[in-house]
């Protein structure tokens, strides 16, 4: 039984600040900064925007997309983030409610830092082909917390993206799915701890890299496929230049890449990053064309999928705004008003 | 908020829910039990509006009640829906000297308040602009 994607939809909030108004703040180079990270700004959530409201909205634009799948046909809601609006009261409940989705149906919150969403995706996977549900759905949403003045202040984000996975109506079709995991401590948030802690350089080869790499070879190994295979590969994007190095690593090209590396405009938006970036290209990808995805949680883990799309895929896109209106619209925000949003006070 | 409270009113915040007479076709919001035309010949079932409207009349709010103040300045706006309710709600995405009357918005999905740090969170409805460029930028493509 064939299994993959029904529907697919992105949401990226309104609001930007640019790496320049951060670094004027904290006396810092701008300059060095963006061509250390290739960001140059990123996405800011209004007052009244939590990761709930950002899922909801992403969710609303894949069922736009699925067209024909009605809310009581989704038989499980999982929720990836690592920002969910209360330690206790699932966000899933409040998304699958506001989808018209409740009650015959199983939820849960995931976390898995930047790729909780991605292990969602699984579960669908597992619970579509074993015949428990017809359709499932996995989100990833994030407003993502960082210390004001912390180096991760430059990207973390506020974004989301929900897939709808079932065995029927694909616009694209996952043929395989791989995982890597291990214990490492390159980034963590204790409970009741308002912000994030990070081993620094420590986040780079023994835990991204080590990860993304070995899960997108184990994939290609099970698979027999190799780079040249993919027209599109997606990494977990923490900031622009990681996913490119991964990519040389593995033997894939800048052009494989560029079409989703959405990072440079809207930030890191942790648990909805990689899929944000696989709904740019199935914004744009012709059917028969073969798509690579590796996300990244730290902790740490990657999850990989290889994709091929559909010819659904020309009739279904068009039904909800693509990733690069998204990316586009916008109005920017200075440190103050960001500050406010972002409730980076103590009152 | 208490509890029971918020929980009696999630789900036609949460989907924008009114009722409908199947007797006489008249739709309401906020959602009614009796048809005020039909009274007891009236059969109320529930309905979902589409979520698209007009502005139909506004005010900004410079001065909130406590939930709201850290809103201000804030649109208020009387949408009129598609399926002909009016509905008050908060116009967001949109600056206070952008918002018209008769301009065309559409419903999402956000925060309306908390009670506190600890308590609950109250999501539903507010209303944005429509924004139908990238239709057309698609089209293009």
């Amino acid at each position: 039984m064939k299994v993959g994607i029904v529907g697919y939809g992105a949401y990226v909030p309104k609001y930007r600040i640019s790496v320049e108004e951060i670094a004027r703040v904290w006396g810092q180079d701008a300059g060095s900064i963006k061509s250390g990270l290739d960001v140059i700004e990123k996405s800011v959530p209004s007052l009244d925007e939590d990761t709930a409201t950002l899922a909801v909205e992403a969710a609303k634009n894949a069922f736009k997309r699925a067209k024909n799948v009605r809310a009581s046909d989704i038989g499980a809601v999982y929720v990836g983030s690592e920002s969910h609006p209360y330690a206790v009261k699932p966000t899933a409940v409040t998304v699958a409610e506001a989808l018209g989705i409740t009650p015959h149906v199983t939820a849960a919150d995931l976390e898995f830092a930047c790729k909780a969403a991605t292990a969602g995706i699984q579960a669908c996977m597992g619970l579509v082909r074993a015949g428990y549900i017809r359709y499932g759905m996995s989100v990833g949403s994030d407003t993502a917390q960082s210390a004001p003045g912390d180096a991760l202040e430059y990207t973390a984000s506020a974004g989301a993206a929900a897939y709808i996975i079932g065995g029927e109506n694909l616009v694209a079709e996952i043929e395989g799915t791989y995982s890597y995991t291990q214990d490492v401590p390159d980034f963590w948030r204790r409970e009741c701890a308002p912000y994030p802690r990070h081993g620094g350089r420590f986040t780079g080869e023994p835990a991204y890299f080590e990860h993304v790499i070995k899960s997108s070879k184990g994939l290609m190994e099970r698979l027999g496929t190799k780079p040249s295979d993919y027209k599109y590969v997606v990494f977990h994007m923490p900031n622009g230049k990681f996913p490119l190095r991964a990519a040389k690593v593995l033997g894939f090209t800048i052009e494989q890449v560029n079409p989703g590396l959405v990072v440079e405009k809207i930030g890191n938006t942790y648990s909805g990053s990689s899929l944000l970036g696989l709904a740019a290209i199935l914004d744009i990808a012709k059917a028969g064309e073969r798509i690579l995805l590796t996300s990244y949680g730290s902790g740490a883990g990657s999850d990989s999928f290889s994709i091929i799309v559909t010819d659904l895929i020309e009739e279904r896109r068009g039904l909800a705004p693509p990733v690069k209106y998204y990316v586009e619209r916008k109005e920017y925000v200075d440190y103050a008003v960001y500050a406010r949003n972002r409730c980076l006070y103590r009152g | 908020m208490a509890p029971p409270a918020h929980w009696r009113r999630a789900k036609e915040r949460y989907r924008l829910l009114g009722s409908k007479c199947e007797n006489c076709g008249s739709i309401y919001f906020p959602p009614t039990k009796v048809c005020p035309k039909c009274r007891r010949k009236g059969k109320m079932v529930q309905t979902e509006f589409s979520g698209r409207g007009k502005v139909f009349s506004y005010t900004i709010i410079h001065a909130a009640p406590k939930t709201f103040e850290k809103y201000t300045p804030y649109i208020l706006a009387l949408v009129e829906l598609e399926e002909g309710p009016k509905v008050l709600s908060q116009l967001v995405d949109c600056r206070p000297e952008e918002v018209k009357i008769g301009m065309e918005v559409e419903a999402c999905f956000r925060k309306l308040f908390e009670q506190d740090d600890e308590g609950i969170i109250s999501y539903g409805f507010k209303f944005r602009p429509i924004d139908d460029s990238w239709r057309n930028k698609q089209s293009q493509n």
